[in-house]
């Protein structure tokens, strides 16, 4: 089996905050996971779960209070290393005084290049994320998402083995998105390993073939989307159809549309359900599993860290 | 982690290995500068208005700046035996200028600029210019008064002026009661021993400044030693009454009785008699130095 | 190292494309202009006036430039983020430093060669010709870079630990001290007490000391420079920038971007 592309070990970063830096803000707990070779990996939690946080210490931005990292068996203090990676920061900026050409060609100048193979690569770059036309423009007149792009750009223009992606799709339309699925796609086609973070679910969903959900500065499940969904118990729905006003107390429980009703129940108290239902005259018309999504996974996982953290601040007072 | 310890370990050999590269370096530097012995732009500005219209509200800020320079000015060239003060005076009157309050500046230049050299400038009027710019500002300040009668006295040898100095100087508010025995002492007798003494006695005593009071010792020893030699010579004189020649050690007059205890000068050196017979400082005294020193230049300068 | 020029190299180009860096030359160019004015009312010394004027405009104008855009260096970046891709480059956090530095440095270089052409061209003007003796003019305006480089490396060095507008303070405070290290070296050390003249001692030989680079008198009155002055200030300059970028390198490489 080969080395894992990311390997990540009991990750812990802290932020000093308040009156002369005393108090200290745990942004990111003993983060441990691993992002094979060739996977899509999506990184996937609220803004402020700590996703940036975790990226910026991959790539030695910032310094970990605890624990380390290995990319691809280097550990994340060899900068050489840095020539076989791609990143592209968050809300990405750049000289603007430079034209797009010219930023990718003066990033292109840190890796062991030619002219003619930076120049060669700097214009495959610039068509690929659709800039070609505006790259004689200096990047102080470029909108955020054409900055986006040339992030893209700059990430994937030296051909790299892992790339990581801070929020790629945000500040992006449509098209964009669409476009950044395609790049992200056919880095995976080439044998890349991508990590990418979003707090944008479907996003994750129909693009990776692992996702890692972290909230609160915690990891809360690693694996496939599919079996993610898994670790909720599913529900069964009801539809039904009830006129007038019978004293069933399951329906406070049910969404009213008109006279027709839904009600969600889980699995093993679907039964006593349809019974109580069809005592009080109400007419069936649909039972179906609930396919639960990573979204509400996920709702679930903030609404209990909310809830957490209330009472961690009740305590601490 | 690795580089930023290797960084760190670069740090603790660069930062000692390169301050003492800066340590022998700055003294070739200094030495280098000294051998040029270029005449650095002192003053680049000798006009005292402009100075102050430049400064703002800053003028008494910048006034001690110069008075340091003053204060390192003659430092350096008083400790390099130089006698050309030139530039004493335009740094005084800025000085001044600028902070007309600042009364060490006014007493500084009394002390410096009157005596002839190597003690001072050898201006005793731009002294007396100064002195009374001085008492112009701050007409309360006796002490002023008593500078003034101290450039009368000793450098002009104006003993009427100087009298007047210091009998007006002992009408303002917590002035000595000795400013008006000097006053009279003074008109009444001129140069004196005693005179002199105090004078310089009473700088050496209230002075802070280190040059001022270093200056003030070597007089106060050289006149001693000026008198001690007065009061030799008419032991010697005495000594050739009674036995017929002039004694030819101090020796001499101890046997005599004339001398308690071969005399010595304020270092402890015992004075010797001299080739005419006239009682001298000890070679080895490092008075001698200073003493004739003095006289040289007395011989130079008119 | 091929790192670091490439920075160099960028850092420059960013200083080409301000605009107010010729604004600043240009304003030095005019102060120069107006000293031949002023050396013309001023009769028998007109070179002495120029040559004082014009360095102190060059050594003015560079050091606006060096404080201002030193500190710029690398804060700017930081506060722009434009580092984030950058220290995602195969690069050490140490090339970049040397590279923000060597960029500025080439950067004054130009613009103090620039201004030294204004007042050469101007001594042309009054003298109608040039002597071998007005070189020392040049070895004037070398030192006054050699100066400005140390002060980019401290500027540096702050910028790196504090927030740009205390990193300015710090440098301005810092140069000031460093033109009165000679003042303290001839203090009355005798009047201190023995720690405290320990303290004026060391502290005078480790603050920089910048009276070193000023021979503005010796270039105002055409006196030679001797060729082992300029040898030692440059060691001088060479040796301190080493130790302040290597502080700066050090301080940089464990600190945590926004
Ligand atoms: N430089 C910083 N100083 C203090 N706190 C920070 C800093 N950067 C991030 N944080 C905190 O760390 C937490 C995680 O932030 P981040 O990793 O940016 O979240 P996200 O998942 O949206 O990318 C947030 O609570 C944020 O406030
Ligand atoms: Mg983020």
């Amino acid at each position: 089996m080969p080395d894992p592309a990311i390997e990540i070990e009991n990750l812990t970063k802290e932020y000093p905050f308040g009156f002369l830096h005393l108090k200290k803000r745990t942004s990111l707990e003993g983060l441990s996971m691993q992002v094979e070779m060739g996977d899509v990996f999506g990184f996937i939690g609220p803004n402020g779960a700590g996703k940036s946080t975790t990226i910026k210490l991959l790539m030695g931005l910032i310094f970990p209070t605890a624990g380390s990292a290995r990319i691809l068996g280097k550990p994340i203090s060899d900068v050489e290393m840095h020539g076989d990676i791609g990143y592209l920061p968050e809300q990405p900026y750049f000289y603007d005084y430079l034209t797009a050409a010219e930023v990718l060609d003066y990033f292109a100048r840190f890796h062991d290049l030619t002219a003619a193979d930076r120049k060669d690569r700097v214009d495959r770059m610039l068509r690929k994320v659709g800039l070609e036309t505006a790259r004689k423009i200096q990047l102080r007149k470029y909108s955020k998402g054409m900055l986006q792009r040339v992030g893209l750009a700059q990430a994937i223009l030296h051909d790299p083995k892992v790339v990581i992606l801070d929020e790629p799709m945000s500040g992006l339309d449509p098209v964009g998105r669409r476009e950044v699925r395609d790049i992200i796609l056919e880095l995976k086609k080439d044998g890349k390993t991508v990590m990418f973070s979003t707090h944008i679910l479907s996003d994750a969903e129909t693009l990776c073939d692992r996702v890692g959900v972290i909230v609160g500065g915690k990891l809360r499940g690693v694996g496939a989307p599919g079996t993610l969904v898994d670790m909720k118990t599913l529900g069964m729905e009801i539809l039904f159809e009830l006129t007038g006003t019978a004293n069933v107390p399951l329906l406070s429980k049910a969404t009213r549309t008109g006279d027709c009703y839904r009600l969600q129940v889980p699995e093993e108290e679907l039964y006593a359900a349809i019974e109580q239902l069809r005592g009080a005259g109400a007419h069936i018309l649909s039972v179906s599993q609930v396919k639960a999504t990573l979204e509400e996974f996920f709702m679930n996982l903030v609404e209990a860290d909310r809830a957490q953290g209330a009472a961690v601040e009740v305590s601490g007072q | 982690m690795k580089s930023e310890k290797s960084i760190a370990w670069l740090l603790l050999l660069v930062v000692p290995l390169g301050f003492a590269g800066i340590w022998r370096l700055q003294h070739g530097i200094d030495a280098q500068r000294a051998s040029i012995s270029e005449e650095r732009d002192e003053v680049l500005l000798r006009s005292p208005k402009l100075v102050k219209a430049m400064s703002l509200e800053y003028a008494p800020l910048l006034a001690d700046i110069y008075w340091t320079r003053v204060v390192q000015y003659y430092g350096n060239k008083h400790l390099r035996g130089q006698a050309n003060l030139d530039l004493l005076w335009p740094l005084l009157d800025i000085t001044t200028a600028l902070d007309p309050n600042l009364v060490i500046a006014y007493r500084f230049g009394a002390m410096f600029l009157s005596p002839a050299a190597p003690g001072g400038a050898g201006r005793p009027d731009l002294a007396v210019q100064l002195i009374q710019r001085g008492i112009q500002a701050n007409p309360e300040y006796w002490r002023l008064y008593e500078d003034l009668g101290f450039v009368y006295y000793f450098d002009l040898k104006d003993y009427q002026k100087a009298s007047a100095a210091f009998l007006e100087g002992s009408k303002k508010p917590n002035a000595l009661v000795w400013m008006k025995i000097m006053a009279a002492k003074v008109a009444a007798e001129g140069e004196s021993f005693e005179t002199s003494l105090f004078l310089w006695k009473d700088i050496y005593d209230t002075s802070a400044d280190p040059s001022v009071k270093k200056n003030a010792l070597m007089h106060l020893q050289l006149l001693t030693v000026k008198e001690d030699c007065k009061q030799l010579d008419a032991l010697a004189d005495e000594y050739a009454k009674r036995h017929g020649k002039r004694p030819s050690r101090m020796s001499d007059l101890v046997q005599a009785g004339l001398v308690r205890g071969i005399p010595r000068d304020p270092l402890g050196f015992p004075y010797v008699f001299g080739e005419g017979g006239k009682a001298e400082l000890n070679l080895d005294s490092p008075l001698l130095e200073k003493q004739l020193m003095f006289d040289r230049f007395k011989n130079v300068v008119p | 190292m091929r790192r670091a020029g490439v920075v160099a190299l960028n850092t420059f180009r960013e200083a080409v494309r301000d605009r107010v860096l010729y604004n600043l030359v240009f304003f030095a160019l005019l102060m120069i202009a107006a000293s031949v004015a002023v050396g013309q009312i001023s009769i028998g010394i007109e070179q002495t006036v120029i040559v004082s004027l014009g360095l102190s405009a060059i050594s003015v104008i560079g050091l606006l430039i060096s404080i201002f855009l030193g500190v710029a260096l690398v804060s700017k970046e930081m506060d722009k983020r434009t580092l984030y891709t950058l220290l995602a480059k195969p690069v050490r956090r140490s090339e970049f430093l040397l590279g923000k530095f060597a960029g500025l440095v080439l950067t004054l270089a130009v613009n103090t060669a620039a201004m030294a052409m204004g007042l050469l061209l101007a001594m042309l003007y009054v003298k109608h010709s040039l002597e071998r003796s007005d070189t020392v003019v040049l070895v004037a305006v070398y030192f006054i870079l050699l100066k400005l480089a140390l002060i980019v490396a401290l500027a540096l060095l702050f910028s790196c630990f504090t927030t740009p507008l205390l990193a300015i303070l710090f440098t301005v405070g810092l140069y000031s001290a460093g033109l009165y290290v000679q003042e303290l070296r001839n203090l009355p050390i005798e009047v201190m007490s023995p720690p405290m003249s320990a303290f004026t001692k060391w502290l005078s030989y480790l603050l920089p000391n910048f009276e070193n680079f000023n021979v503005m008198a010796m270039a105002a009155h055409g006196r030679v420079v001797p060729g082992a002055l300029i040898l030692q200030n440059t060691l001088y300059a060479v040796v301190y920038c080493t130790i302040v970028l290597t502080a700066a390198a050090a301080v940089f490489s464990r600190r945590n971007l926004k």
